[in-house]
């Protein structure tokens, strides 16, 4: 087998397959539940709190060259951009706009 | 708001499909996509990654904490160890699928026609999904969540395609910018969306929970910080629930 053939093999094996597996259980599973159901309103407030912390982590735990930038750095940015999303009319692109500038000042003042 | 149940006609599916799209290119997130995936494509490279393996990633992982994963430890670690991080840290889309799955579903759906709307769940699809969809007609919503996806998933392969393209040019401080939009966009977005109790109280509680249960070093950080805050959230609900049935 060539070496390319075999690269997209693995991503199967070792990419897809052991992420895809959760889509379809969680089928399996939604499967018989109604949408105002008590297990429903449970399932995503369990859900909700995994997103945020996939947030928390990647804040704490980042990937690649985030890194190099200080953790009281990552954290005053991301405060910040949540400041600035709450008084600029709760505006995203505002709020993701502010906390990448303090982010990048940080940095730049602090080291990284 | 129409209250008919009967299938769309085809020609009626396809404009809600590039309404789906329409509303990808309008969030915030199709932007932060493009900004994050520059990141990973930028670490493809660096690790001698091939540009379409990198492009088909996106295709069928379609997670990127899953895809960093990958991306990084690929050619360091055992494949077994790899394909075990990759699926730990992909267990969120169990409770996600579950929970949108039901705005979805109604009679002379078929199992399959559900199958590409869940794969094209990620956590940015997911959080426009959540807001958006409740919005629709029951019929409409596969066909517009397809679009959504398509939609965000797009801004991830063409972002992942520049950033493998730039990657030898990116200075440091730039990559860790493009890296930290997710994290941003994820807050953001889902305060934005948080309209009941569950949701704020949940979110807020699992960026508290999340740090203490992974300096516990006890594994599968992620799930059993959703457990935790996710269960305290429901129950602070139900209990003001019963409250305010037993109230003045």
């Amino acid at each position: 087998m060539s070496a390319e053939l075999q690269s997209y093999l693995i991503l199967i094996v070792v990419g897809f397959l052991p992420s895809e597996i959760w889509r379809w259980l969680g089928i399996v599973l939604g499967r018989g539940l109604d949408e105002q159901s008590e297990i429903i309103l449970w399932v995503r407030g369990v859900a909700t709190a995994l997103v945020a912390a996939v947030v928390a982590r990647i804040i704490l735990i980042p990937p690649g060259a985030l890194a190099g930038v200080p953790l009281s750095v990552r954290i005053a940015a991301l405060a910040i951009g949540f400041l600035a999303f709450l008084f600029i009319r709760r505006s995203a692109f505002a709020g993701v706009l502010a906390g990448e500038a303090a982010l990048i000042a940080g940095a730049l003042a602090f080291g990284s | 708001m129409s209250t008919e149940t009967s299938e769309p006609p085809p020609h009626v599916s396809a404009q809600v499909f590039l309404d789906g799209i329409v509303a990808a290119v309008r969030s915030v997130f199709f932007y932060v996509l493009v900004g994050n995936y520059l990141g990973l494509g930028a670490l493809a490279y660096e690790v001698g990654l091939n540009f379409w393996w990198m492009a088909l990633s996106t295709l069928l992982v379609w997670a990127a904490p899953a895809q960093i994963i990958l991306v990084s430890t690929l050619h360091t670690a055992a494949l077994f160890e790899v394909a075990l991080a990759v699926t730990l840290s992909s267990v969120r889309f169990l409770p996600m699928v579950a929970a949108i799955l039901p705005m979805m579903r109604r009679p002379g759906v078929r199992q399959r026609d559900l199958l590409l709307p869940m794969h094209l769940t990620a956590v940015s699809v997911w959080v426009e999904g959540m807001r958006l969809l409740p919005l629709m007609a029951p019929e409409r919503r596969i066909a517009f969540y397809n679009g959504l996806g398509v939609g965000l998933m797009s801004a991830a392969i063409i972002g992942g395609a520049i950033g493998f393209v730039l990657a030898a040019k990116l200075p440091p401080l730039l990559a860790a910018a493009l890296l930290f939009f997710t994290p941003m966009a994820i807050l953001m977005s889902s305060a934005r969306n948080s309209r009941t109790l569950i949701d704020g109280l949940a979110f807020g509680l699992g960026l508290v929970v999340g740090p203490v249960v992974a300096a516990q070093k006890i594994g599968l950080d992620l799930m059993w910080t959703g457990l935790i805050a996710g269960s305290i959230a429901y129950a602070v609900h139900r209990l003001r629930e019963a409250r305010r049935k037993a109230g003045p």
